[in-house]
């Protein structure tokens, strides 16, 4: 599961208020490459929770991005872009689980 | 200056003759492809699995590319999946992300199988659309052909209001043509869309897949949908 998919995940739990974002148990991750396209990346990051993605790629051992959202400024610079990229399009959560932030309940994720 | 005019007429004039014969190509193209796909081998009937014929999805793809060139570097989600159908054909056009998600683990993975043979990047996720969650606006475009709610009432309508909730852009859709008025109704007032219309009307030919079907094929009429959230 990519990071873009994770960022608009949120608890299915009956009764759960605040579901997002689900926490991440990684114990399995992959990097593949992916076609970089910074129109799409621009896009994405006015749609995007920032924090949800830092810390998600924080649990997957990705700690290149910035901790505060950075301002749309920042979406000139190449060398932004390409972390940005990399954080939601090219790690994989292959096997692990999600935990809803309220009920510590798990939902695993595997490859197939 | 006349004639260079003329020139300039005739370039554009076969530029879009070129771009129509292109289009016509690419579409014969995409439903070769689409007819190919492996389909659910034991369809469930609670859950009413039917595939969407290689044409059907077609014309789906060209009114949301061609005309409104929703499809092309966008993220599109395949709200109920199967097989992949739909999520197939956006990634065949060309969208930059596209998600399939449905309830059925065994649809999922042949969906995965035809996204593998098509050496295609679908993101697969296993979830009950009806009783989901999600952080809304990140998907761009929504491509689906949800349950008709002919078995399970109300599923269709469930479908839609989880759409208009997650995409940003606009929602495609298929709906029997006899529930036209109820779904209109419903997407304006209750599910507080910007606009609904209907597209095209088109033959859905459902073949004999569950055992209280008494004929062979039946073709039922169906609208294609466009929502705008």
């Amino acid at each position: 599961m990519r990071l873009l998919t994770h960022n608009m995940l949120s608890s299915n739990i009956k009764g759960v208020s605040n579901g997002f974002p689900l926490r991440l148990d990684v114990e399995n991750s992959v990097s593949k490459e992916v076609e970089f396209n910074p129109d799409f990346l621009r896009n994405m990051f006015s749609k995007i929770d920032w924090k949800a993605l830092v810390d998600a790629a924080r649990s997957m051992g990705y700690a290149e991005l910035p901790e505060e959202a950075p301002d749309s400024s920042m979406l000139d610079s190449d060398e932004f872009l390409k972390k940005f990229h990399h954080a939601l399009l090219e790690l994989h959560l292959d096997e692990g689980a999600l935990i809803c932030p309220e009920t510590g309940r798990r939902f695993p994720v595997n490859k197939a | 200056m006349e004639s260079s005019s003329f020139i300039l007429c005739t370039a554009i004039s076969t530029c879009l003759i070129w771009s129509k014969w292109n289009w016509k190509m690419k579409l014969k193209q995409l439903e070769g492809y689409l007819g190919n796909l492996e389909q659910f081998p034991n369809a469930k009937v609670e859950l009413e699995q039917y595939p969407t014929g290689p044409h059907i999805a077609t014309r789906m793809f060209y009114m949301a590319e061609n005309s409104f060139g929703h499809i092309g570097g966008n993220f599109v989600a395949d709200f109920g999946c199967g097989c992949g159908t739909l999520s197939v054909a956006a990634a065949l056009l060309g969208a930059e992300y596209v998600m399939g998600i449905d309830i059925d683990s065994q649809s999922l993975e042949i969906a995965s199988l035809n996204a593998e043979d098509l050496d295609l990047d679908i993101n697969l996720i296993q979830r009950d659309i009806r009783n989901s969650t999600w952080r809304g606006s990140v998907v761009d475009t929504i491509t689906m052909n949800p349950p008709f709610g002919t078995r399970k009432k109300g599923a269709d309508m469930d479908f839609l209001f989880m759409a208009l909730k997650v995409a940003s852009q606009s929602v495609y859709s298929l709906h029997k043509t006899t529930t036209r008025e109820h779904v209109k109704r419903t997407a304006l007032r209750d599910f507080e869309a910007r606009s609904a219309e209907v597209l095209c009307e088109l033959w859905f030919d459902v073949p004999q897949l569950y055992k209280f079907h008494k004929k062979k094929e039946v073709d039922i009429a169906v609208d294609l949908w466009r929502f705008v959230p």
